[in-house]
């Protein structure tokens, strides 16, 4: 049965009515209506549907809105501040990292997350990280070489 | 049901092949100035089924309009998939109308909007679109010039443009833009024309690197795709599915489902949908519904299936023959027999086959992932026997193709239950009916018997190609006598494929290219030549031969004769119009059977390249899926029961596939017209690891995907 389910989504406080079994991710998408979380597989295995969760980067269709009760939701549309793209975005259309576009955003996210833990990643620990984020149209290229490049521009940003 | 694929021929009504009248459509546009053109050529029939390429060579059915704020906006049925068209065909447009590339808006793949289009496919918007349509608004220009010579009263050839502005060159002062040209006025303006051979060094955007448009809105989760639509009042659906192709309903108790708040549930024979305003809810009500099914299996599985193509009831075809190939046999002094395998492969592109569906005042409205948006719109037509004026589709971008999405199955089933529930209805397929419902590249034999002579020229060449098509089967090299023969279905015979099978990436060349130049390769260890000399010998088309000398300059290939234990593999052929030639280097674990590539090099010439980066781009592509059906991609089924519902057992190209390093170069060809390139790469992927493995280890592939078993199992063999 639905309850009311609280939690902050890009940094705002939100309130949902969500039978808590119900998958974070349609609850994204449907009833908070940020669709740049995709759903491209619902099992857990295409990671188009990536979104950090306290900063981890998580599946959400394998997580239900019961268990994201009251945690701390990033979604692709909350990583640009102040209509300016994050290290990542930036990266990803400069090197033009992405084709059709629809494993982008959970490729960002799960990349954010792999930054956060690891501000210089080689290539082999990109590659490793992101593993288990599939793309079809073949960009994975250009998304090592747009990790590498956002890597460096944040870590410039610190000093 | 209505059969979808009912022939019965369809008619459309509007302007230009739009679907829309033609007072609706010019609505639609308002003032300004309106050029349609004909696309040129049948060439865009190619590979066409005969009803879907009716309109074609009728209908003005191309256009684009210059508004009076002075925004170009070009009209094309193709969509966007992830190739780059959004940011392609815009360039060439600014390039020839004289105008900033941002005052150049796209409208693709809308049905009410847009020309009639046969779908996005085989490479073709570059290489068949483009001309026509530079060549158009090449003439548009023309049109624009005329315009403005009256307003001055003096001779065109007196006038310049200069980002969309025209200017009187003896006298500065007179200038007009091209939208301030129309006057609030709407001027139509119909044209002829035929691309004519053009000085492709001339230009200023075309053949310049730059990135896409799209790419800002895809990086902020922005782009819109099918499934992030919503409508008032719509509702998320999910489809009873059989257990397996072939399988019928024999009984079905959906009560506990209907007992679901808000849920709704749809009938029509054995089709039967659970709606509901949540996805979640929809699918533990789809959970609910009790079903028995009667099985009707093919006796076949992803083990029998070549030996049950070659016993299947076919008809043979030559494609092509040369000389005698009993002299051949004779004059050769090595011969060789050979049978290649190639099974499934899904296409498994990310964003599953999604639709939206809404009547509305009697008008159908479907939003589609789809590559041939046209073509549902037809199938909707013929199945609710409505109007083309009534039926439009629309797509949004789309997550992905491949091939995969040249059909529409989804669009007529979302239809479908709007009609029934009298809702908007959103179907979004999960990754188990994407699996169930591909339309799978086909599994295929093929059997070549070759022979050489002593100086290591090729005699003859006997090619028999089971299932996999003929795209790619060329016999590529210069051999006196020469025969390919395909064998498909017989008339009336059963079918042999127990599932729906279709175009995959550069559809039947991955199979023919590996099963080809594994032949030859074959043949040239046995001469004991160097396998890219061995090629070079035995070649007189001058675009393979310049193709191989460049990628092995790029690659800084030394000629050894195979096995050398270097582990590198050369394999070349042409796709879409396009020459294309790899060399892969690998690295193999004899001990796991593991296949390592450390690099891949490849050249290409295709014609003019119109956007080096998207090329570069799409090269890079291809050769990371090709790893896919290299190395991993092969569909377990038993009969009509696809085994692999999902990306756990179905292993598509990871991270830690890549090789190395990609290296890839782009012949320069700015005299030529520009060829695909979305799909050429991918063939000689298989080819070039086989060649690379057998170098490595002496140890010969026959099928696809190898996977460290079969590469195991062929190491024994050496």
């Amino acid at each position: 049965m639905e309850e009311k389910i609280t939690f902050n989504l890009n940094g705002k406080p939100v309130s949902v009515m969500a039978d808590p079994t119900e998958s974070l991710l349609w609850v994204i998408r449907d009833k908070c209506g940020l669709t740049g979380t995709k759903f491209g597989c619902g099992m857990g295995f295409c990671g188009s549907c990536t979104v950090l969760i306290d900063n981890e980067p998580v599946r959400s269709c394998s997580m239900t809105v019961g268990e994201a009760k009251g945690k701390k939701i990033v979604t692709i549309e909350g990583l640009a501040k102040n209509g300016k793209l994050h290290p990542l975005q930036k990266a990803f259309v400069e090197n033009d990292a992405l084709q059709c576009g629809f494993c982008t955003p959970g490729m960002i996210m799960n990349a954010t997350g792999l930054l956060m833990k690891n501000p210089s990643p080689t290539t082999l620990q990109i590659k490793e990280g992101m593993e288990d984020n599939l793309c079809r149209c073949g960009a994975h290229v250009r998304i090592i070489d747009a990790v590498h490049a956002a890597a460096k521009e944040m870590k410039g940003g610190k000093k | 049901m209505k059969k979808s694929d009912d022939k019965k021929t369809v008619k459309r009504q509007g302007p230009a092949g739009t679907g829309l009248p033609r007072r609706d459509f010019f609505k639609l546009l308002g003032a300004g100035i309106i050029v349609f053109f004909r696309p040129w050529g049948e060439l865009d029939l190619l590979g066409l089924p005969a009803e879907q390429a009716r309109t074609l060579t009728k209908d003005y059915n191309a256009f684009l309009s210059i508004a009076e704020d002075g925004t170009v906006t070009m009209f094309t049925g193709k969509m966007e998939m992830g190739q780059g068209i959004i940011t392609s065909l815009p360039v060439q447009m600014a390039e020839e109308l004289n105008v900033p590339l941002d005052k150049v808006k796209i409208i693709l793949g809308d049905t009410d909007l847009c020309p009639y289009d046969a779908g996005t496919w085989g490479s073709l918007t570059t290489r068949q679109f483009g001309p026509s349509m530079r060549a158009a608004a090449a003439e548009a220009k023309g049109v624009l010039l005329d315009l403005a010579a009256a307003q001055f009263g003096i001779p065109a050839s007196q006038l310049e443009v200069k980002d969309g502005v025209i200017t009187d060159t003896k006298n500065p002062a007179n200038k007009v833009t091209y939208g301030a040209l129309a006057k609030g006025k709407r001027i139509e303006k119909y044209l002829d024309v035929k691309p004519q051979a053009e000085d492709f060094t001339k230009f200023n955007l075309v053949g310049k690197p730059y990135m896409h448009v799209d790419a800002v809105d895809k990086v902020m989760g922005k782009a819109v795709y099918t499934g992030d639509m919503k409508l008032p009042g719509m509702v998320y659906a999910r489809i009873l599915r059989p257990p397996s192709h072939g399988a019928k309903l024999s009984k079905v108790d959906y009560s506990e489902a209907e007992k679901i708040k808000g849920v709704q549930v749809v009938r029509d024979g054995d089709f039967i949908g659970v709606l509901h305003e949540s996805f979640h809810v929809a699918s533990l009500a789809l959970d609910k519904i009790r079903a028995e099914y009667t099985f009707n299996e093919m006796p076949v599985n992803d083990k029998t299936i070549f030996e049950w193509i070659l016993k299947a009831d076919s008809r043979a075809n030559v494609v092509r023959t040369s000389g005698d190939l009993e002299e051949g046999r004779k004059s050769s002094e090595k011969i060789f027999e050979s049978e290649f395998h190639d099974p499934y492969l899904a296409h498994a592109p990310i964003e599953t086959h999604t639709a939206l569906a809404r009547f509305t005042d009697g008008k159908l409205t479907v939003w589609a992932a789809t590559q041939s948006p046209f073509g549902l719109q037809d199938s909707l037509v013929r199945e609710f026997g409505m109007t083309h004026d009534k039926v439009r589709v629309i797509t949004p971008f789309v997550g992905g193709g491949f091939g995969g999405k040249s059909k529409y199955q989804q669009g007529n089933e979302a239809a479908r239950l709007a009609k029934l529930s009298g809702k908007p209805v959103m179907l979004v397929w999960t990754r188990d009916e994407e699996f169930f419902y591909d339309n799978f590249h086909a599994a295929s034999v093929i059997k070549i018997s070759s022979g050489i002579d002593k100086e290591g020229f090729i005699k003859f060449w006997d090619y028999h190609v089971h299932y996999a098509g003929t795209r790619g089967s060329e016999t590529t090299y210069n051999v006196p006598n020469a025969k390919t023969t395909d064998y498909s279905r017989n008339k009336n015979a059963p079918a042999v494929h127990p599932f729906d099978t279709g175009p995959w990436r550069a559809p039947n060349n991955n199979t023919n290219t590996f099963a080809r130049e594994v032949q030859v390769d074959i043949m040239a260890a046995a001469a004991g030549i160097d396998p890219l000399e061995f090629r070079l010998k035995n070649l007189t088309d001058q675009k393979m031969i310049d193709c191989l000398k460049a990628v092995a300059e790029k690659f800084g290939y030394k000629p050894a004769k195979g096995p050398s234990g270097r582990g590198i593999g050369i394999a070349c052929g042409s796709d879409a119009g396009t020459w294309v030639a790899e060399i892969a280097e690998v690295k193999v674990d004899r001990n796991t059977g593991k296949v390592e590539v450390l690099r891949v090099a490849c050249a290409q010439d295709m014609g003019l390249c119109v956007n080096p980066q998207g090329s570069l781009i799409q090269m890079e592509g291809c050769i990371t899926m090709g790893l896919g059906y290299t190395f991993a991609e092969e569909l377990v089924f038993e009969g009509g029961n696809i085994r692999d519902r999902g990306f756990d057992t179905y292993q598509i190209p990871r991270f830690s596939w890549l090789p190395g390093k990609i290296e890839n170069v782009i012949l320069d060809r700015k005299d030529k017209a520009p060829q695909g390139g979305g799909e050429p790469a991918i063939i000689a992927v298989g080819a070039a690891v086989a060649n690379a493995i057998f170098d490595a280890t002496g140890a010969r592939l026959y099928r696809m995907p190898m996977t460290p078993a079969r590469v195991l199992e062929a190491l024994k063999k050496v």
